[in-house]
């Protein structure tokens, strides 16, 4: 390397010295983005990525949107959804007690229950993206503790019927 | 005890009063800086720094001192002893001697040496020591591996700042840094470091690089050596490093004050106002540029220092030589 672009280096050098020093002096005197918890709270909660909902009908927000196609159970990467359905009766055996099955069953446009265990989901939002209603969307409580693990796994339809009846 | 050791005029009297002042003096500036440090930190992160403990969480560092004093001191199997436990010590003593000849007034100083200058520069060499015996006493790769780059980088640095210092004293003729201080004037023009820049950059380098701080903080650097050489060390151990970094902090920044700024000197305000002002405005840039710059690499701090440090600062002494030989 020559003499001269060895100078040249170190006056680049220098300057970008100076330049990190503007930088970090700026960012002093910016305020600061830290939200400090108790005291204040985030306003965009409706970004949260809490544990999948089910989104009502217009007309009638305490029934689901879903149509028990089966999509996001399949979709599901770690197998947290599960919806059940009316399986449809054999021949011979209409008096017999309905049984419930994984959805999608011949005849059934409504799912039974749909529960979803929250404790394996890791939030990837494959289910939600994949309903061909838009039924699914994630919930925004970030407060949400339990002490047993079993409290995770979350009846959808109660919660919905619970939040219709809360508005 | 003659009545002649309780007047104030004893040499050993200033000097056992000076010693206390300079223990308070760099116990309470430690506390401050440490808050300083971390408020500067936190808001050029974009966070608020301590906040919970007093107002503006100024009773943090009191809450933090208070923990290490009370923790185990826990010394390392296969540790030496005696090195283990004078490493900390030997890291202070000599920070606090290097305060006495500092010029923070005319009027106020604690033990007037006509070779101030070099008495600093020979006690702040000591510290490295201290970072040896650390090293070597802990037992530990790490410890071991920090002390071996606080030599080098000791070495290394030493020699810059020396030629630094040494056009400063040759301009003014003198070791004493209450001379050198007098010499300059109370305006920017007057001072040494606006008439010898390059002497000014060279030594506040030079100043990072000897009290380890950031970007030069190679022998405690923690993505590295988790803490190089004060690794082992619990509750005041480490206290007293830390402690020790500070306190030299204000050394080099008050002799830089003394050396370029023009210590005491200043309108307006009394003499020791205008010295800690400019002692904390060169403490306030070390601490920022703590938390700019990404730490160097070993070959990158050596090579600054031999290869760019060293000739200008030979240049520039040459340079200030021919001048002082010229203007006689």
């Amino acid at each position: 390397m020559s003499v001269s672009a060895l100078f040249e280096e170190a006056c680049t050098g220098l300057k970008s010295l100076f330049v990190g020093l503007g930088i970090t002096g700026k960012a002093f005197c910016q305020p600061q983005v830290t939200v400090i918890y108790p005291k204040q709270e985030v306003d965009n909660l409706s970004t949260f990525r809490g544990h999948v909902e089910l989104v009502g009908k217009e007309d009638d927000p305490s029934v689901p949107r879903c149509v028990a196609c089966g999509a996001c159970v399949k979709a599901c990467p770690s197998d947290c959804l599960t919806i059940l359905c009316p399986v449809p009766a054999k021949e011979g055996e209409q008096d017999a007690p309905v049984a419930m099955g994984p959805a999608p069953q011949k005849g059934s446009k409504t799912p039974g229950a749909v529960i979803v265990d929250f404790s394996l989901c890791s939030l990837c939002g494959q289910c939600a993206k994949t309903c061909p209603v838009d039924s699914l969307r994630f919930s925004d409580n970030p407060y949400m503790v339990a002490l047993d693990r079993k409290e995770f796994r979350i009846d959808l339809m109660a919660r919905l019927k619970r939040q219709a009846e809360e508005e | 005890m003659s009545p002649d050791l309780l007047s104030f005029d004893h040499p050993l009297t200033r000097l056992v009063v000076g010693l206390l002042c300079v223990f308070a003096f760099v116990g309470l500036n430690g506390l401050v800086l440490v808050w300083v440090e971390r408020k500067v930190a936190g808001h050029v992160q974009l966070r608020p720094g301590p906040l919970h403990v007093g107002p503006y969480g100024l009773l943090q560092p009191i809450v933090d001192a208070v923990k290490l004093v009370g923790k185990q001191l826990a010394m390392p199997a296969g540790a030496d002893k005696y090195l283990y436990w004078a490493a900390p010590l030997l890291a202070f003593a000599p920070v606090t001697v290097c305060f006495l000849p500092l010029p923070f007034d005319p009027d106020l100083a604690p033990m007037r040496l006509n070779i101030g200058l070099v008495l600093i520069l020979a006690f702040s060499g000591l510290g490295v020591l201290s970072l040896i015996l650390a090293g070597w006493g802990s037992n530990n790769k790490w410890g071991l591996l920090g002390a071996a780059r606080a030599v080098a980088q000791s070495v290394a640095y030493e020699v810059p700042l020396l030629l630094a210092v040494m056009s400063v004293a040759i301009t003014a003729g003198s070791l004493d840094l209450y001379e050198i201080t007098g010499k300059q004037g109370g305006w920017p023009w007057q001072w040494y470091g606006v008439q010898n820049p390059l002497a000014f950059f060279i030594f506040l380098v030079c100043a990072v690089a000897e009290t380890n701080r950031a970007p030069f903080d190679l022998p405690e650097a923690e993505s590295e050596l988790t803490a190089g050489f004060h690794t082992e060390y619990s509750g005041m151990g480490f206290g007293l490093f830390f402690l020790a970094e500070y306190a030299n902090m204000i050394v080099v920044s008050g002799v830089a004050a003394a050396l370029f700024l023009g210590g005491w000197q200043g309108p307006f305000l009394s003499g020791i106002l205008w010295f800690l002002v400019k002692v904390y405005a060169i403490l306030l840039l070390m601490i920022w540029m703590r938390w700019t710059y990404p730490r160097v690499r070993f070959d990158q701090l050596l090579n600054l220092s031999w290869k760019w440090l060293t000739p200008l600062a030979i240049i520039d002494l040459a340079l200030v030589v021919i001048i002082k030989g010229i203007g006689g």
